[in-house]
């Protein structure tokens, strides 16, 4: 900090007549200093789409919200009203759904990862499908969930929308709780040791205790990005227009609704209704997913 | 099992030794923790697995002239692929060309003690909810903000400007440069977050030497801190690059899924991912097995990629750890 605080203009440069500061107009700090400027203007920049989206989102979908939308079916055609209650609820079920695989399941091949068998060739298989799977185009989830659910049950589905999202959040929920894992002190697990704990017993009694806000921010960024995600969803899951839920008795074998895929559908339709549901809809999704990172970052901190 | 024996009663809740019920439990619970390793691993070979057998049909049927032909048509049963690949490229290079530069640019800000603490934690979030929004938002906000705003642009070059190839077309609406923009968006974050590792790998006193050696700050940048991270910064793109080329709803929204091969920026294109979100849901039988090709096709694209990507990671940490 404090020699790059001095900024370019001022470094010191021992020369011959031992000048020890440097003039604003030598040529060296004039380029140090147009650099600096065009960094700054190129950070600047960088912010414009995100404040320009967020303005966007909350003039235009902003307008539409309140009750109405959140409680009732979106509306066909011309029809004007409506909402997409049903949609938030299919995007609640399906990410629902999909932390219920991939939570589990993350969390204990992270404790195989982290403590059973760190360097174990399963561990570096393992390890090495997990970044691939980060890398994994989301589409692609959906294609394979399609493949082993749709083409096998015959319909679009919840179920088929939710193991393609939990294909999307398992590398989070592992990498992150590994190193949660990971970064448990040795001394606490040697004293669980010392205790007389067995191996499982050092591991659900302290490590993932220990280890619990860590992997608490993995699995909420999970959750984040598989609610965001519409490309896996728009061939699974499908669309709906109407409730997944008759009652209390949920109807999961068949087409779901959910937010990013009627924000799709809705932003190609040519009806002004419609349009202003798509906005309205992606405020309440940019809601949700930015109250689950805030949230995260909260636990995040405790650790 | 004969100490879990001769433990005395009392203290049986308190200490002791691990009761058989806690080996048992030991044994489960190490059992079900590799189980839970493996089923990764298979899950990621059912993908592959899945996909590849869903395509045997069509690749035996269409082979690697799949690859080369240009028409898809499902009523005359021809299908190829090149344009929606040479459409992935293009706006995966032009996203990465766009995004790359703010996203390096961002990480030598972050990193560089350009900003007091506080300030860069908020340009720190602001790269942070750059990533957090959902594609199918940016898609939204390109085609309701971007589009409008880049065709007066789009067409003024094209009158002026239009004898270059780039430039041959008017913006009719969705087209490649609005989907490479926002794609460009969607990738710094990518980029900036892995270059801003590969700069902090960078010791400290590397600086200080170029410091005491009389350098400005932008001598230090560019000649020695840039160059020391430089194989991570290019992991960082590499890994931007794969990013790219799977993103899918942005591009479904913008590009204007027209398969043709045009070198200008303002034509309607398409992608790979584009096509499988498109038309995966009113495929019928023939035509999934096709879409699965082409499925496999952009798996072993982004695969080639991302591992290219991790390898070089892998080499920049090894070096800077070894000096």
């Amino acid at each position: 900090m404090s020699i790059a605080g001095h900024g370019a203009a001022t470094t010191a440069t021992v020369g011959a007549s031992a000048r020890l500061t440097r003039s604003w107009l030598d040529r060296r700090a004039l380029r140090s200093l147009l650099l600096t400027s065009a960094t700054w203007a190129a950070a600047l920049m960088a912010a414009v789409p995100l404040v320009s989206v967020l303005y966007m989102l909350v003039v235009r979908g902003g307008a539409r919200l309140g009750r109405e939308v959140l409680v009732e079916l979106p509306p066909a055609g011309f029809e004007l009203g409506g909402g997409f209650g049903n949609a938030v609820m299919g995007t609640i079920v399906m990410v629902g759904l999909a932390a219920l695989v991939a939570i589990p399941l993350g969390v204990l091949a992270a404790v195989f990862l982290a403590e059973l068998g760190p360097s174990s060739s399963l561990a570096r298989v393992a390890r090495f499908a997990t970044k691939t799977l980060t890398g994994f185009p989301s589409v692609l989830a959906g294609v394979f969930a399609y493949a082993a659910i749709v083409l096998t049950t015959g319909t679009y589905s919840a179920p088929a929308g939710g193991l393609a999202l939990a294909v999307l959040m398992l590398p989070t929920v592992i990498l992150t709780a590994e190193e949660a894992i990971k970064a448990v002190p040795r001394i606490t697990r040697d004293a669980a040791f010392g205790m007389g704990c067995t191996r499982t017993q050092v591991i659900l009694k302290v490590l993932l205790p220990t280890a619990l806000p860590g992997i608490l921010t993995g699995v909420m960024l999970g959750i984040a990005r598989a609610a965001g995600e519409t490309a896996p969803l728009l061939f699974t899951a499908l669309s709906s227009s109407y409730w997944l839920f008759e009652g209390i008795r949920p109807h999961l074998m068949q087409p779901t609704a959910s937010l990013a895929v009627l924000i799709y559908n809705f932003s190609g339709m040519p009806f002004d209704n419609q349009i202003e549901l798509a906005w309205t809809a992606s405020l309440v999704l940019v809601l949700m997913v930015l109250v689950i990172n805030v949230l995260s970052r909260l636990v995040g901190r405790r650790a | 099992m004969k100490l879990a024996a001769q433990r005395p009663a009392v203290s049986a809740s308190i200490s002791g030794p691990p009761s058989r019920l806690d080996y048992a439990a030991d044994r489960v619970f190490r059992l079900m923790a590799q189980g839970g390793t493996w089923l990764v691993l298979l899950l990621l070979a059912a993908i592959i697995w899945e996909i590849g057998t869903k395509a045997a049909a069509a690749i035996g049927r269409y082979g690697a002239h799949f690859l080369t032909s240009t028409t898809w048509d499902v009523g005359r049963q021809q299908f190829g692929v090149l344009p929606h690949i040479w459409g992935t490229m293009y706006s995966s290079l032009l996203a990465l060309a766009i995004g790359g530069f703010f996203g390096i640019a961002m990480a030598i800000f972050l990193t560089q003690d350009f900003l007091p603490p506080r300030l860069a934690h908020v340009f720190r979030i602001v790269v942070e909810l750059l990533a957090a929004i959902p594609s199918v938002v940016y898609g939204l906000w390109g085609l309701f903000v971007v589009v409008p705003a880049m065709r007066p642009l789009a067409d003024a070059a094209y009158q002026h400007l239009g004898w270059i190839p780039f430039f041959g077309t008017t913006l009719s609406g969705p087209g490649l440069a609005p989907a490479s923009l926002v794609l460009a968006i969607m990738i710094l974050p990518t980029v900036a977050a892995v270059s801003q590792d590969a700069l902090r790998l960078v010791p400290y006193r590397v600086k200080e030497a170029a410091y005491g050696m009389g350098t400005t700050r932008w001598e230090a940048i560019l000649k020695v801190l840039l160059p020391a991270a430089s194989t991570g910064i290019f992991g960082a793109l590499v890994l931007g690059f794969g990013r790219a080329l799977g993103e899918t709803m942005a591009l479904a929204m913008l590009i204007g899924n027209s398969n043709q091969i045009a070198l200008s920026l303002f034509a309607p294109a398409n992608t790979l991912a584009a096509l499988l979100a498109l038309n995966f849901p009113e495929a019928g039988p023939r035509e999934v097995e096709v879409l699965m090709y082409a499925a496999l096709v952009l798996l072993a694209i982004t695969l080639l990629v991302n591992l290219l990507g991790e390898a070089i990671m892998r080499r920049s940490a090894r070096r800077l750890a070894a000096r």
